[in-house]
């Protein structure tokens, strides 16, 4: 058989009929990228129903399009981009005939590699988890067209040549596209191993490769759950309790009846829902609804009462999560000892789309539009809360507008209150929950409060000789799906991450953990978990013992990392492309500084050299943040610098963020209380990769946790004062 | 019914005349592009061109725009400033999650269309009322710039 046969065959089913039909949909954005591929056009005699999927997560079609399904949701990371640059590296496509669709909730197919048979989007595990599973998915999709190329062309596959969505015979001057090879490589057996390519020849790895949602996101095409709209669908807008832990008693919904647009006020155990035909109406119905709270249940702590509580806790020691050598040794043999403390409030996620969730109920099962970070969790959560089996719940994954973790609820708080919703009108209409901005802010699943004691000694020649860290703060893990996996002794993985595995040789150590669990305020994970405050306190107390010992914050990081050489390389690098120790200009009236941090998360490393200038009335500049960062193989360079730029603004803006609770109430429901960073307060962001062969880590998280640090080193490095609580008091800094 | 003249088209809506246009956009005439992030004109998601200026369509109460121009992120590329905008958030990538970018972009399409050679403070000053949690305000300062020289 020769290409033209393979053209014809797809001719026919053409006029076979009814092919066309489906093509239309996926073809438009297709259509105009399409690379000219040996005789006849590609994407000339199409045949919607023959398409080539070797795997779950490659399709090619006829119409010569290469659909990549993305396990993982995009979120913002990049991550549709970098699942689809590993497959697209060894399928040999054409980065332009390649889209990203996201996959459906189901971890038969879907799991992430990580989390064993759990299918969900987190812990920066994306590109991680999936490096070999993509880069196989397209070798064997790139075999297939190979060897069917071959049988058609009777040549030997070992003379054909595939690149750039071309698969060529040189010695024959044959030559076809994917689409025009689909059905005949759909007959191929899928090969039981493939061979992956040397590093070396990659041509998308480590290159740029465009974003695949830029265009979308950039003309207001992109899907997000808010823009779902489904047939007879209602929207719901929820009167939630003002407190955690409160319930309805009673409610009157005639005035909200009364409001034109409402179709019905139904109770759900997490309030009162107002179903109507649109956003506005049910809003308007929302506030006319009069409900009476149950409040004997209701959490009613101020966050001043719960720091107040945490402090007297700590003075005990807590549940050892690290002990090596003898702490109490060092400290009593010290010259000298250095200690501080640290407070770190509530911080919301603050997603700019405020959680949303669609549910369509039939006989069926269950349908759901989200922004799905947490698929196999959400799809046993709402088989639980509608008496379904897991398989009838299918979950369809759209883009998310931010989730910085609040989208992976580990409770699945507002995709069961969507369900609940849909349930309560017995599925009569498809329902769009939508949360307003006061009701994510003031939703919960915040990043716990904590309270940090450090103390360090050092010995008389100088040496930094004991280490003793205290943390106070409710558990994310413990009660959740995740518990086994990451709870051991008592002790949340997650609530020490980043302090019982600090990287220094210091010989004495111990870390304890303190976990409060009366405190009725939902927490989660929240961008970088538990290195979002860890990172603060140990790299901020390091430089103290710095100061108090007069030795150089790099030097002496470097001294105590000899172990630890990936740190060491990302210290080095910062340091060196900032110009450390070189001095600073400062005008009249201000004062200038440098201050550095380097931290791990999730396999990847970072280190931050931040210059701030800080003026007379204590307000803090942030000018120019140079980063370095090691994590491994860098996919999209270029993806790792936005990672880092975004992740350096999102950790600024907590500087100056927190949710506070009064009385159990929270006090901030809108952006006028929990102020984002503004583009003028963007600093300058240099970001320099550290080449590495290694497995790809994630980038989504690390950027984080060293930032906050390296600003306060760097204003304590300009003023003499230490910052040591968030958020920022800057009033102490005034000259 | 409320007539509205949205992206060059005569448009009615059946909707109350203190809807805000956000929702009238969005819910009633399907253009989902404009986004809601705070209701309260505090985000700048929203933010659509009324009569060639930039407002927060969530404070806007649909009938306080009858008779006037309105442009969405749909239509913007219809202008030679909003097609420069467009291709240099393409080519600098400057989205992350996506969903402030429409508002950022009719921002930054106001302050270009009557500001060729926006500077630093120029564009601080008039992207402020744009948040970004995504914090993508390196490349949107960029992709200002790149548009701007696109269009000299």
């Amino acid at each position: 058989m020769s290409e033209i046969t393979i053209e014809n065959l797809s001719r026919r089913r053409f006029l076979q009929g009814g092919a066309g039909l489906t093509l239309g949909f996926c073809l438009p954005a297709i259509a105009a990228t399409l690379p000219a591929a040996g005789p006849g056009k590609a994407g000339e005699g199409l045949a919607a129903k023959v398409s080539f999927e070797p795997n779950a997560f490659l399709r090619i079609g006829a119409d010569n399009s290469v659909t990549v399904i993305s396990k993982h949701l995009e979120m913002g990371q990049g991550t549709y981009t970098g699942l689809a640059t590993m497959l697209t590296e060894e399928l040999d496509a054409d980065w332009k005939q390649v889209r990203v669709e996201g996959a459906p909730a189901d971890a038969k197919r879907y799991n992430n590699l990580f989390w064993g048979p759990a299918q969900g989007t987190g812990g920066s595990t994306a590109m991680a988890n999936s490096w070999e599973q993509m880069r196989k998915a397209g070798a064997a999709g790139r075999a297939m067209l190979v060897s069917a190329a071959a049988k058609h062309w009777q040549v030997d596959a070992a003379g054909i040549v595939v690149r750039d969505g071309v698969v060529s015979h040189p010695a024959s001057g044959r030559k076809a596209s994917f689409g025009q090879l689909a059905e005949a490589a759909a007959q191929e057996a899928v090969p039981a191993d493939v061979k992956l390519k040397d590093p070396k020849d990659f041509r998308l790895i480590g290159k740029q490769a465009k974003r695949k949602d830029s265009s979308a996101k950039t003309n207001g095409t992109a899907k997000f759950t808010q823009d779902v709209f489904l047939p007879g669908m209602l929207v719901a807008v929820v009167a939630h309790p003002p407190q955690f832990g409160a319930k309805v008693k009673s409610f009157d919904a005639s005035r909200a009846k009364a409001v034109k647009g409402v179709v019905e006020v139904v109770q759900i155990p997490t309030g009162v829902a107002v179903l109507a035909k649109d956003t506005w109406s049910a809003k308007k119905g929302r506030d006319a609804l009069s409900v009476v709270w149950d409040d004997s249940a209701a959490f009613k702590l101020g966050s001043a009462e719960i720091l107040a509580r945490y402090k007297e806790m700590a003075k005990k020691p807590g549940l050892v999560a690290k002990q090596s050598g003898d702490a109490n040794q060092a400290f009593a043999g010290a010259a000298k000892v250095v200690s501080a403390a640290y407070d770190f409030p509530y911080l919301a996620h603050a997603a700019m789309e405020p959680m949303n969730c669609v549910v369509k109920l039939d006989a069926d099962g269950c349908e759901v539009w989200n922004g799905e970070q947490l698929h196999t969790g959400d799809q046993y959560g709402l088989a639980h809360a509608l008496g379904l089996k897991p398989e009838q719940v299918k979950i369809n994954m759209l883009f998310a507008g931010g989730s910085f973790g609040r989208r992976a609820c580990k409770d699945s708080d507002y995709v069961i209150e969507a369900a609940q919703i849909a349930k309560a009108i017995n599925g009569r209409a498809p329902v769009k929950l939508v949360w307003l901005r006061e009701d994510d802010m003031r939703g919960g699943y915040y990043r716990p409060l904590f309270h940090h004691a450090l103390e360090a000694a050092v010995d008389g020649s100088g040496k930094l000789t004991g280490w003793r860290h205290r943390l106070v703060g409710q558990s994310i893990i413990i009660g959740s799906p995740f518990e086994k996996m990451l709870v051991k002794d008592g002790i949340d993985a997650v609530s020490v991450e980043g302090a019982a595995n600090l990287p220094y040789a210091i010989p004495n150590l111990t870390v304890d953990l303190h976990t409060p669990t009366d405190i009725g305020v939902p927490v989660l994970w929240w961008r970088s978990v538990g290195s979002s405050h860890t990172a603060f306190s140990t790299e901020t107390f390091f430089d103290e013992v710095a100061a108090a010992t007069g030795k150089d914050p790099v030097a002496m990081r470097l001294e105590l990392l000899a172990e630890h050489p990936r740190h060491a390389g990302v210290l080095k690098l910062a340091a060196d492309k900032a110009g450390w120790g070189q001095p600073l200009k400062a005008k009249a009236g201000e004062r200038r500084g440098r201050g550095v941090a380097v931290h791990e998360s999730f396999n990847s490393y970072v280190a931050h050299v931040a210059e701030v200038t800080v003026r007379k009335d204590g307000s803090v500049k942030v000018d120019r943040i140079v980063s370095a960062v090691d994590c491994g193989t860098a996919i999209n360079p270029d993806n790792i610098r936005s990672q880092v730029e975004g992740g350096v603004g999102f950790a600024l803006s907590s500087l100056y963020e927190e949710i506070t609770l009064k009385d159990g109430r929270v006090e901030q429901g809108n952006f006028d209380g929990f102020p984002l960073l503004r583009i003028a307060d963007m600093p300058k962001v240099e970001v320099h990769i550290v080449p590495s062969a290694a497995p790809p880590t994630g980038i989504g998280e690390p950027g984080v946790p060293p930032l906050a640090p390296a600003v306060a080193n760097a204003i304590a490095a300009a003023t003499g004062k230490r910052l040591r609580n968030l958020p920022f008091n800057t009033s102490e800094l005034v000259a | 019914m409320i007539q509205l003249n949205v992206n060059g088209k005569a448009l009615k809506a059946d909707v109350e005349p203190d809807t805000p246009l956000l929702w009238v956009l969005r819910d009633t005439l399907q253009l989902t592009g404009t986004k809601y992030g705070c209701g309260q004109a505090l985000c700048g998601a929203c933010t659509v061109h009324l009569d060639g200026a930039p407002v927060r369509a969530c404070m806007t109460p649909v009938s306080s725009v009858i008779g006037r121009k309105i442009t969405t992120i749909e239509a913007v590329d219809a202008g030679k400033v909003g097609k420069a905008v467009q291709e240099a958030w393409r080519k600098l990538d400057v989205v992350q999650c996506g969903y402030c970018q429409s508002g950022q972009i009719m921002s930054a399409v106001a302050l270009l269309s009557h500001n060729r050679k926006p500077s630093d403070a120029d564009i601080d000053d008039a992207m402020s009322g744009n948040l970004c949690r995504c914090a993508t305000y390196v490349r949107i300062r960029a992709a200002i710039h790149e548009a701007a020289k696109a269009l000299a």
